[in-house]
């Protein structure tokens, strides 16, 4: 019985099918995982163990060295506010306590109603329109207060749902099949070339 | 006068609002250059890119061609594109995945072909969400095309590439952590010797990393010759390279420029470029390529922008990412945020990272935010030290990877060049420009 629903368990099994080897999709399963729940539940990372070969210590171990997989729920909407280099000098920490008042949560912390989490971020490359703002990993670049806050009313309405889905990063990116390239086939050639090569060095040490 | 004459390289397609879609590419010599490697041999096509004298565009600089040709004596494995760009004010990599994708698609097929490599992976950082699409699309293009998959467009080359997002790391950049990482592990760099993962790579086989814009180039690069390359730019430094201006200018982004011909002054103060200081205010210093790299001064503008020419002054010319602080910046705050910014992103395997970056950050937060003293100079330039002994450039290494040495470029960039501020915090007890 998958705790993943059929759809999300659908693209957890064809991307484990594309790599050499089936932890390699550890990364992109935790993504899926998240995508379903808005966090990494227990049941969420038990079955991308079962999925990659590891065990669910494994799998936590992994996701909690990565800043984009959340142990613990986050809100509907994670706004991140960049205050590296870049920002800092356009004013990226004033945005932040901003943006703290605005969404009513502290840096690091959910509203009481569960829409928002704030999360102070190392720089997220898009420094010419500083300080950077990204919603679920969304650049929607409101670089002002009164910018951000119309972003947050926006939100709260539902008005961009379109353009920021919730969580994570990967439901809209996929691929349209899995590997093409013929594995035997590229076996004999890489074999052939080998022996091409290790010819070539035989003549050249020669 | 900046000097705008050479080719756009890997961002001629950037002026159409539809760069990153297949028939703009197409329309615009699109899988012109794969077509054309396809019927040359494929050390054919690595002496091209050889000649072409191109360094990586990574932040190393190291040669693409030498990292080539120590894999060509051994069955390549594996092909690994770094897009995990993360260094900070760095962003250009994030420009050309998410305007230029197919380019990226197709140099990649270029070079696993010159390589003879079946499997590539594009390792992308996943706050690039709208990257990961567009880079994602491209690739299921080049699918359809023929592009890319089985015997492509006849030839009897074969190639599978998988786009693998990152998950929020900045030690990821770093070729073997981004290796364990692409292995489903937590992103520790490896202990070296061996030094280059061509030795021992992903899942141990022979393994080649290149970064996005290096493989930008390769399209370019079949199409018109390495010599004309190796032509543009001057010395070692070949060829034209992104650089992203951001900070205190009024206008920042990125920018395609010849390698060599243009100076920092340039770049800045050009209207065609970054068109001065905002405010006209003065220039009070610039980090030349990524917060890893030592600071430069007013007196340094006239460094061409070249990677022996910045190397010579004792930094580095690194990521091609350069950040502009004006006379009203605080250096101590813009090098606590860079300290803290590494303190958060060490990985934790060795102790002088782990340990020196927490430490640096605690004590420049006192200086900054108040209860700093004045012997905190010394103890900063002292665990520094510790780090990096000798405080040199390039650093000496005492940890696994270069993180931990870069720790130390901001603060003692400061300290060195702006000792009067830091004395000025310690009076004020706290920032003066609070």
């Amino acid at each position: 019985m998958s705790y993943l629903r059929p759809d999300i368990r659908q693209r957890a099994d064809e991307l484990v099918s594309l790599y050499p080897q089936r932890r390699s999709a550890m990364l992109p399963l935790l993504h899926l995982a998240q995508e379903q729940d808005g966090y990494l539940t227990d049941e969420g990372m038990a079955e991308v163990a079962e999925l990659t070969g590891t065990s669910p210590a494994e799998v936590r171990g992994t996701a909690s060295f990565y800043d984009m997989f959340h142990l613990e729920p986050v809100g509907k909407y994670v706004v991140g506010v960049c205050t590296n280099i870049a920002c800092l000098l356009a004013g990226g920490e004033e945005l932040l306590d901003h943006a703290s008042k605005t969404l009513g949560c502290s840096i690091g912390g959910t509203s009481a109603d569960g829409l928002f989490t704030l999360e102070e971020t190392e720089c997220l490359a898009d420094c010419d329109i500083a300080p950077v703002v990204q919603v679920n990993h969304r650049y929607v670049r409101t670089t002002t207060p009164d910018a951000l806050d119309a972003l947050v009313t926006d939100l709260r309405n539902g008005r961009r749902d379109d353009e920021i889905p919730p969580h994570g990063t990967l439901i809209r990116v996929r691929r349209n099949g899995g590997l093409r390239a013929p594995r035997a086939q590229v076996a004999a050639e890489r074999e052939a070339a080998q022996k091409a090569r290790e010819a070539r060095a035989a003549k050249e040490t020669k | 006068m900046a000097v705008l004459t050479a080719p756009k390289i890997v961002s001629s397609r950037s002026e159409y609002s539809d760069s990153h879609s297949m028939s703009r590419y197409l329309a615009t010599d699109g899988f012109t250059a794969l077509r054309k490697a396809l019927s040359m041999h494929p050390e054919a096509v690595a002496a091209e890119v050889d000649s072409a004298s191109l360094l990586g565009r990574g932040g190393a600089g190291f040669p693409a061609g030498r990292k080539w040709s120590m894999l060509r004596k051994a069955p390549v494995s594996y092909l690994v594109v770094n897009g995990d760009e993360s260094e900070p004010a760095t962003f250009k990599d994030h420009y050309l995945v998410e305007r230029e994708p197919h380019q990226l698609v197709e140099g990649v097929t270029i070079a696993a072909y010159a390589l003879q490599v079946s499997q590539a992976f594009i390792y992308l950082r996943g706050e690039f969400a709208l990257g990961l699409e567009r880079l994602q699309q491209a690739v299921n293009d080049a699918y359809e095309h023929g592009a890319l998959g089985s015997d492509i467009f006849g030839s009897g080359f074969s190639l599978d590439i998988i786009v693998h997002p990152g998950a929020g790391a900045y030690i990821c950049g770093e070729e073997t952590a981004l290796i364990e990482a692409l292995e489903g592990k937590r992103g520790f760099p490896r202990i070296k010797p061996p030094y280059f993962p061509a030795a021992i790579g992903l899942y141990g086989q022979p393994t080649v990393v290149n970064n996005v814009e290096t493989m930008a180039n390769m399209p370019w690069i079949v199409n018109n010759g390495g010599a004309a390359f190796a032509a543009l730019g001057q010395g070692r430094s070949a060829g034209t390279r992104l650089f992203a201006l951001s900070g205190r200018v009024k206008n920042p982004g990125v920018y395609e420029l010849e390698m060599v011909k243009n100076t920092f002054r340039d770049i800045i103060f050009d209207p065609a470029l970054g068109g001065g200081i905002v405010g006209d205010k003065k220039i009070k210093a610039f980090i030349p390529g990524g917060v890893s790299a030592p600071w430069f001064t007013p007196e340094q503008l006239d460094i061409p922008l070249g990677q022996d020419e910045v190397a010579e002054q004792a930094s580095m010319l690194g990521s091609g990412s350069i950040v502009v602080l004006d006379e009203d910046s605080c250096v101590v705050r813009a090098a606590w945020r860079i300290t803290k910014f590494f303190s958060r992103e060490s990985c934790g395997q060795c102790t002088p990272c782990r340990e020196g970056s927490g430490w640096l950050e605690r004590i420049m937060y006192r200086m900054e935010h108040g209860g700093g003293r004045r012997e905190d100079l010394d103890l900063l330039l002292d665990l520094c030290d510790n780090i990096a002994p000798g405080l040199s450039w390039p650093p000496q290494q005492t940890t696994i990877c270069v993180l931990g040495p870069s720790i130390p470029s901001s603060i003692h960039s400061a300290i060195t060049n702006f000792r009067d501020d830091f004395i000025a915090h310690v009076d004020h007890n706290g920032c003066p420009h609070d």
